[in-house]
């Protein structure tokens, strides 16, 4: 399979080779002296933009400075972090409960930051689920995860999580289309036609962030794919790709691309709200969970809901609309003006451009060629606005710089174009290394993109860095997209594999009121000790609460004894600092649930649960001081049924026992 | 050139506007001949003491020590992590006593008795973001407990 693939890509180098070759390019020097000047962000300097990049497999978002492509984070979402104990504390395993359980991985692929009247705003950081469908909001105060809701209905949470203009709603396609949740799904997989549905889910977003599934749209069974949001003169509008409308279930390779054309599925989600708020909602039996982290108590709570409200497509004939779109698309992608939707077929060899004006023409017009499932289906050339001709091989992803110009990322031929929206005449190539997916221009989806960076984020970097086993990380090139001739500054290594990414200017973010400390003062943690005078030991049956501080450089308290055989012990550590960036770790011998890493005047916890006596050391891992290896204590187990008492203390120096 | 300094002037701007003063104050650092031992450096110039203590200003103080500060000072002459605070209201005038604890890390960086008393405790005291009330109340208390009804 791989080495097929391989070979397909060798195949394309040459392919990309000669379609530089036969275009008036310059792609042989693609670093030019002054590249690395353009990249160079000296030592203490800030970043002009951070940059926000999924992490596909690693289920995290990371975070980039640009133009320097310095690592500045990476935000636990969807995986457990060993780093910040996102997971693996008390506090925040409840965000990572799905209604399968905990699930402690997922693969993560698109990042979208909220605006407002269509520009980005900084405040949250939305992402996406791929495997176990489900949302998360990311606050920027932070760069932490505060919410995560899943997806009911759903399977392979692709088309998401994209945002309407005003961060009204986040909206989810499902890739792959199922059997309902309310259903007996245990029908036989070539049962697909009669059996399978596709559902869109649209996530309302509150002043505070919260989200909360407002309706479902169910819909044809075949898989949603990418989907992106009308604005100004298209706002009201969702725009979603889909392929497999052969309905096929099984080597999706051939049978889902026997048809020329698939569609792009046009959503009036304001038509969708109006149904809605009439009743005509249909409340459908479903179980999905909501979790959400509070800031006050530092504690996620994760609960079970058990209905969604459902529209069926087939019975409301002004929702949505059906655009045929060439050879299997998967961009879809709308211009900063909202007139302009761009599809792009994996398979095709141009790129469709369609006209919102023309679209809705053709609905009041009735310019149909009759129905998809219920769906009418919109003439194609009474849509279209123009075809870019022979742009490259295997369009995927379109980003716009505001100056009317688009960038489309060809994963076939491993190139970058730039076209002209309007004529769709090609301005500008570059080749990347290889295999490019999606791209970034910093605000480059919203209605006032920063067209001086472009940033590719690549499948493959066969030979482009030192080799670390059969494994080469992914990779991301940035271009400065400011003249008239895209040019590579810099190409840098990321985690997992990288698919979309958004990109906001530094200050828009940081000037945001962003956290620096949690006050003391503030924490609500129902196991806070709120200094050292209030730490103890409290005993509940066989669970043991140790309240503990921690402070450069030393723990209270750090002798415990007393703790038997069979307890559950919760070390719930309050973080005395009031200090930027002096977090405090938490760890102890033998415990088998990670440890904690604590923000200063943030309280976690860390659940440990003996398995022998003896005397377990404790220390914290995050260096803090000269004194910072000092930061230890002991704790002692004992048989269950010891009369060893509960004690604890801290600097008393007890004469030494015989 | 323009990539990196284009807004840096903004960001020191707004970085001493919140609680890192430390940043702020090492860049435009003040000229260590100008460096007055008595008063120390940060806000405060000049602080009124009332001849008598202020109980309720006092008792905010000692809330305040029991969640920032007890962990390290003890209330006594004996040395914890850092020194005791026996005495320390007659050691340092109250300017220098508000300005160290809401600025600590400039402050040792240039005061002499604080970097011998680092060559003992060797542990920088941490900012523990005291508000100005805040500073104000912990001096009371240490007042208090130097004596002053």
């Amino acid at each position: 399979m791989k080495n097929k693939f391989l070979k397909g890509t060798l195949a394309l180098a040459l392919v990309a080779a000669f379609f530089s070759s036969c275009k008036p390019k310059d792609s042989n020097d693609v670093v030019s002296g002054d590249a690395a000047q353009k990249a160079y962000v000296a030592p203490g300097k800030y970043d002009e933009f951070y940059n926000f990049v999924s992490g596909g497999f690693s289920g995290q978002v990371s975070v980039y400075g640009l133009p320097s492509g310095r690592l500045l984070r990476v935000i636990p979402v969807f995986s457990a972090d060993p780093q910040s104990g996102y997971g693996y504390n008390e506090e925040t395993k409840p965000m990572l409960n799905t209604s399968n359980g905990f699930v402690p991985w997922d693969d993560q692929h698109h990042t979208e930051l909220s605006q407002t009247n269509g520009e980005v705003d900084g405040r949250w950081l939305f992402a996406n689920a791929n495997n176990t469908p489900r949302i998360a909001r990311v606050d920027l105060k932070t760069f932490t995860t505060k919410e995560i809701i899943e997806l009911p209905n759903s399977a392979g949470n692709h088309s998401s999580p994209f945002i309407t203009e005003n961060t009204e709603y986040v909206v989810a396609g499902t890739r792959f289309s199922v059997p309902p949740d309310n259903v007996n799904g245990d029908v036989p997989i070539n049962t697909y036609k009669q059996n399978f549905k596709g559902y869109l889910s649209f996530v309302k977003v509150g002043k505070e962030g919260e989200m909360d599934i407002a309706f479902q749209i169910a819909a044809p069974g075949v898989n949603f794919d990418l989907s992106h949001a009308g604005k100004g003169k298209s706002h009201g509008w969702f725009f979603f790709s889909c392929y497999n409308t052969e309905q096929a279930n099984t080597l999706l390779e051939v049978n889902a691309s026997q048809k020329d054309k698939d569609f792009i599925m046009a959503v009036n989600w304001k038509k969708a709200e109006e149904y809605i708020k009439a009743g005509k909602g249909k409340k459908v039996a479903t179980k999905y969970v909501h979790n959400i982290y509070d800031e006050k108590t530092h504690t996620a709570k994760s609960e079970t809901r058990n209905e969604v409200l459902v529209l069926d497509s087939k019975d409301f004939k002004d929702i949505c609309y059906m655009i045929p779109c060439p050879k299997s698309p998967h961009g879809c992608d709308v211009d900063p003006t909202g007139e302009y939707i761009v599809g792009s077929g994996k398979l095709a060899a141009l790129i469709p451009v369609f006209s919102f004006d023309k679209l809705q023409n053709a609905i009041k017009n009735k310019q149909f060629d009759g129905e998809y499932d219920g769906i009418p289906v919109i003439k194609y050339e009474a849509a279209l606005h123009g075809e870019v001709q022979k742009p490259g091989l295997g369009p995927l992803h379109t980003e716009f710089d505001g100056k009317g110009n688009a960038y489309t990322t060809f994963f076939v031929s491993s190139e970058v174009v730039k076209w002209d929206i309007k004529s769709l005449k090609v301005l500008d190539r570059v080749p990347t290394y290889y295999s490019v997916g999606h791209l970034c221009i910093p605000g480059g989806d919203s209605k006032k993109p920063y067209g001086k960076y472009l940033i590719a984020y690549n499948k493959i970097t066969k030979d482009r860095y030192l080799p670390t086993g059969p494994e080469l990380a992914q990779s991301a090139q940035i271009f400065d997209i400011s003249g008239d001739k895209m040019q590579l500054i810099l190409d840098f290594p990321t985690i997992g594999e990288p698919h979309y990414a958004q990109a906001a200017p530094a200050d828009l973010i940081r000037n945001n009121g962003q956290l620096k400390i949690y006050k003391i003062e503030e924490n609500k943690h129902p196991y806070v000790t709120k200094g050292e005078k209030e730490s103890k030991i409290v005993r509940e049956g066989n669970k043991v609460h140790v309240y503990m501080t921690s402070i450069r450089s030393h723990f209270a308290p750090d002798n415990i004894e007393g703790i038997k055989l069979g307890d559950e012990v919760y070390f719930h550590v309050t973080n005395l600092e009031q200090d930027w960036d002096i977090p405090h770790g938490f760890a102890i011998k033998g415990a088998d649930n990670g440890e904690l890493l604590i923000m200063p005047g943030e309280t976690c916890t860390l659940k440990w649960i003996p398995k022998k006596t003896g005397i377990f050391p404790f220390y914290c891992t995050d260096f803090c001081s000269a004194l910072h290896q000092e930061m230890q204590g002991y704790a002692r187990v004992s048989p269950a049924g010891s009369s060893v008492p509960l004690t604890f203390s801290i600097g008393t120096n007890l004469p030494a026992a015989k | 050139m323009l990539i990196s300094c284009g807004d840096k002037s903004k960001s020191t701007d707004n970085s001493s506007k919140e609680s890192t003063s430390e940043e702020a104050t090492k860049t435009e650092a003040v000229d260590p001949s100008t460096y007055d031992p008595n008063r120390g450096l940060g806000k405060f110039t000049t602080v009124d003491l009332g001849d008598k203590l202020d109980v309720a200003m006092a008792k905010k103080g000692e809330e305040i020590q029991t969640v920032k500060c007890s962990s390290c000072h003890k209330l006594t002459d004996e040395k914890l992590v850092g020194p005791g605070w026996k005495g320390v209201t007659s050691r340092h005038k109250p300017e220098w006593i508000m300005n160290f604890i809401t600025n600590p890390d400039p402050m040792i960086d240039k005061d002499p008795k604080l970097q011998a008393q680092l060559e003992i405790c060797l542990m920088r005291m941490p900012n523990q973001s005291l508000s100005d009330d805040d500073a104000r109340h912990v001096l009371e208390y240490m007042r208090q407990n130097d004596g002053v009804k």
